[in-house]
């Protein structure tokens, strides 16, 4: 390779590096470093593992962990459970201008901020909002029913928020697939649950496996939504991380909850391509 | 009224919107019969067989299987099964999961299935491919496999939607007797869709001849080649020499065409009188170098070579005559006299009525 080839190289990987290294890997070996240092006095700090010990002995900080997983997962199933159908139709029955349209809606609530999409959503749950209306309206409810701040709600806004991340790889996997394979699915006495178990969802493995790390990603990460929507119920571990970074002022503690959280999403992912024997590359294209 | 046929097609239309895709087709398919649609495409050969397999409905008429009909039966459900243009081998199993596919599908259980796809991968020569992976096939190869898939499951009829499209010439070669053979083998009914008149005259007991919704003709191959029912069957079914003319009237043992371009030829045909079209087989054409040797043809005529398109065996020749706007086209036998002959040479063609079809325009 010439010099000038070289720097032409450079010049346009630069942006990319610039980007990685400052925003990515700089902070993460800052807060990787902060993490493991104590205030043993004011101003005063040294190595060691306390923040991470006070996150073991500590049942708030671990149990808001554990059900941010739990809760996590269950969001990511539930829209893969709503954007399945969605996606399938999508890429298998909609033609042209329809298809065109119904993706252009699926991305249509992403026009505005998630603040104020999560905010419409508290509008129709909240006690004098439209559902609770509603329910009195047509003699369901006696009494205004509040339907915010429970995991519920807080599912519920997740999942919206997921939605999209989940249908664009799934409609994806699923347009690749020659329709004379599914034909032959059925021509050879497949039922439907057959040809969907044996031939469709199969094939579709890559897109399912690249939508549910997309959005179990975004669920775990997310801030708004569980503050929002759950109010003191939300219990998110990003709150903890926020709590410390800002109310508390504990930065240290905050940086090992960010590290912790890094490996929890890291984990799962790991898991969840293991169990569906996907590769990270396959995957990748897939998104 | 019972029938012992595999397939009985009764009146069959399909439209789409205003357009007739299929137009009132019938005909029945005998058992062990290797029955072939041809046509070019786009004349409804698909839809006619999606129509069979059950991926479309006809407007109006009734497909029965075995006496049995199948309108409203889906297509899982019918003993018909479907080798597909592009193959359609479920890419996310292996060579004997595909095969075993059909009978899990059925309730057999998975040893038994296992075992029965192993036996008929062996009988089509794919012994021990089991558990190999359809994308590590070769063409001929997985071929082989979507045809083994439809087998194992004993059905009344396969269907095969032009199955060597996609193969290369010398493989397509191969295949088609490999496919006749397996069909004897195996003594099931093959319906076969192509527009490659090749393929279906090689390998059927008999041929529709289908073109715009319709069939132009239903015959055994050699049926279809010498006795061409209309235009369309004469000119698509093998190679031929296509003028139109006008009837000029009655000659001693057929017809006497006057050619658009102006030459007198006798013929043979159903056209009494008006504008006709007349077809010459390249190999019904007499070649020699002197007019002599063709003394006893009622249609002789003199011109020079003007290509010679050699292709072995299929080799032919073009000639310019004086009367004719297009070359004729001959065959020129490698074995004969005339194997070395070059372009510019003079010669003398001839044939006899009988060779010489006449058709209406």
């Amino acid at each position: 390779m010439t010099s000038a080839r070289r720097l032409t190289l450079f010049l346009m990987m630069a942006p990319a590096i610039l980007w990685l290294g400052l925003l990515i890997v700089l902070p993460h070996v800052e807060i990787l470093i902060l993490s493991f240092s104590e205030r043993v006095a004011p101003r005063v700090y040294q190595f060691g593992f306390g923040n991470y010990l006070e996150f073991f002995t500590e049942p708030l900080y671990w149990r808001t962990f554990a059900r941010t997983a739990i809760m996590s997962i269950l969001v990511t199933a539930i829209t893969l459970l709503l954007a399945f159908p969605i996606a399938l139709y999508i890429a298998r029955v909609a033609r042209g201008r329809v298809k065109a349209m119904l993706l252009l809606l699926c991305l249509l609530p992403f026009w505005v901020s998630e603040l104020v999409r999560t905010l419409g959503w508290m509008m129709l749950l909240r006690e004098t909002g439209l559902i609770s209306y509603l329910l009195r309206a047509t003699g369901l409810a006696t009494q205004p029913v509040e339907l915010l701040y429970n995991d519920g709600a807080v599912i519920l806004g997740l999942v919206y928020g997921g939605l999209l991340f989940m249908i664009v790889p799934l409609a994806n996997a699923l347009e690749s697939l020659d329709p004379s394979v599914v034909e032959a699915g059925y021509d050879l006495g497949g039922s439907r649950a057959t040809v969907l178990r044996r031939i469709v969802i199969p094939h579709a493995m890559p897109g399912i496996v690249a939508g549910s790390i997309i959005v179990f990603m975004l669920t775990v990460g997310n801030f708004a939504t569980p503050v929002l929507l759950g109010g003191k119920n939300g219990l998110w571990f990003t709150e903890q991380i926020y709590a410390q970074f800002i109310t508390r002022f504990n930065w240290p503690q905050g940086a090992a909850f960010g590290m912790l959280l890094l490996l929890l999403s890291s984990a799962i992912v790991w898991a969840g391509l293991r169990l569906t024997g996907q590769g990270l590359g396959t995957t990748l294209r897939q998104a | 009224m019972a029938s012992s046929n595999d397939l009985d097609i009764v009146n069959v239309t399909k439209r789409f919107g205003s357009h007739a895709a299929v137009e009132d087709v019938s005909f029945s398919v005998a058992p062990g019969e290797f029955f072939s649609i041809l046509g070019p495409s786009g004349c409804g050969k698909t839809t006619l067989m999606r129509m069979i397999a059950g991926f479309e409905h006809p407007t109006s008429g009734d497909i029965r299987i075995r006496d049995r009909s199948m309108i409203g039966v889906p297509a899982n459900r019918r003993p018909v099964n479907m080798v597909f243009q592009s193959l359609a081998l479920f890419p996310m199993m292996s060579v004997g999961e595909n095969v075993a596919y059909g009978m899990t599908c059925r309730g057999v259980g998975r040893a038994e299935a296992d075992e029965r796809a192993a036996r008929m991968l062996e009988r089509v020569g794919l012994n021990g491919f089991g558990h190999r992976q359809v994308t590590a096939l070769s063409g001929g190869q997985r071929q082989r496999v979507a045809i083994a898939r439809c087998l194992v499951l004993e059905p009344t009829l396969v269907l095969l939607d032009e199955p060597l499209g996609a193969l290369d010439l010398k493989l397509r070669e191969h295949m088609k007797i490999e496919l006749k053979q397996l069909q004897g083998t195996f003594n099931t009914t093959f319906a076969y869709i192509t527009h490659d008149q090749s393929e279906a005259l090689v390998m059927s007991d008999r041929i529709a001849v289908m073109n715009g919704g319709r069939f132009e003709q239903i015959g055994s191959p050699r049926d279809l080649y010498h006795n061409p029912g209309t235009p369309f069957v004469a000119s698509f079914v093998g190679e031929t020499n296509r003028w139109r003319g006008a009837v000029s009237g009655a000659a001693d043992r057929g017809l006497s065409v006057r050619l658009s371009s102006g030459v007198l030829a006798q013929g043979r045909g159903d056209a009494k009188t008006g504008d006709a079209l007349c077809f010459v087989r390249p190999e019904a054409i007499a070649l020699a170098a002197e007019a002599g040797a063709l003394q006893i043809l009622p249609n002789r005529f003199e011109g020079r070579v003007s290509a010679v398109l050699f292709d072995g065996a299929n080799s032919s020749l073009l000639i310019n005559a004086a009367g004719f706007d297009e070359p004729i086209r001959a065959v020129l036998p490698q074995a004969g006299p005339l194997a070395g002959i070059t372009v510019g040479a003079p010669i003398h063609v001839g044939w006899t009525a009988d060779a010489m079809k006449v058709f209406a325009a």
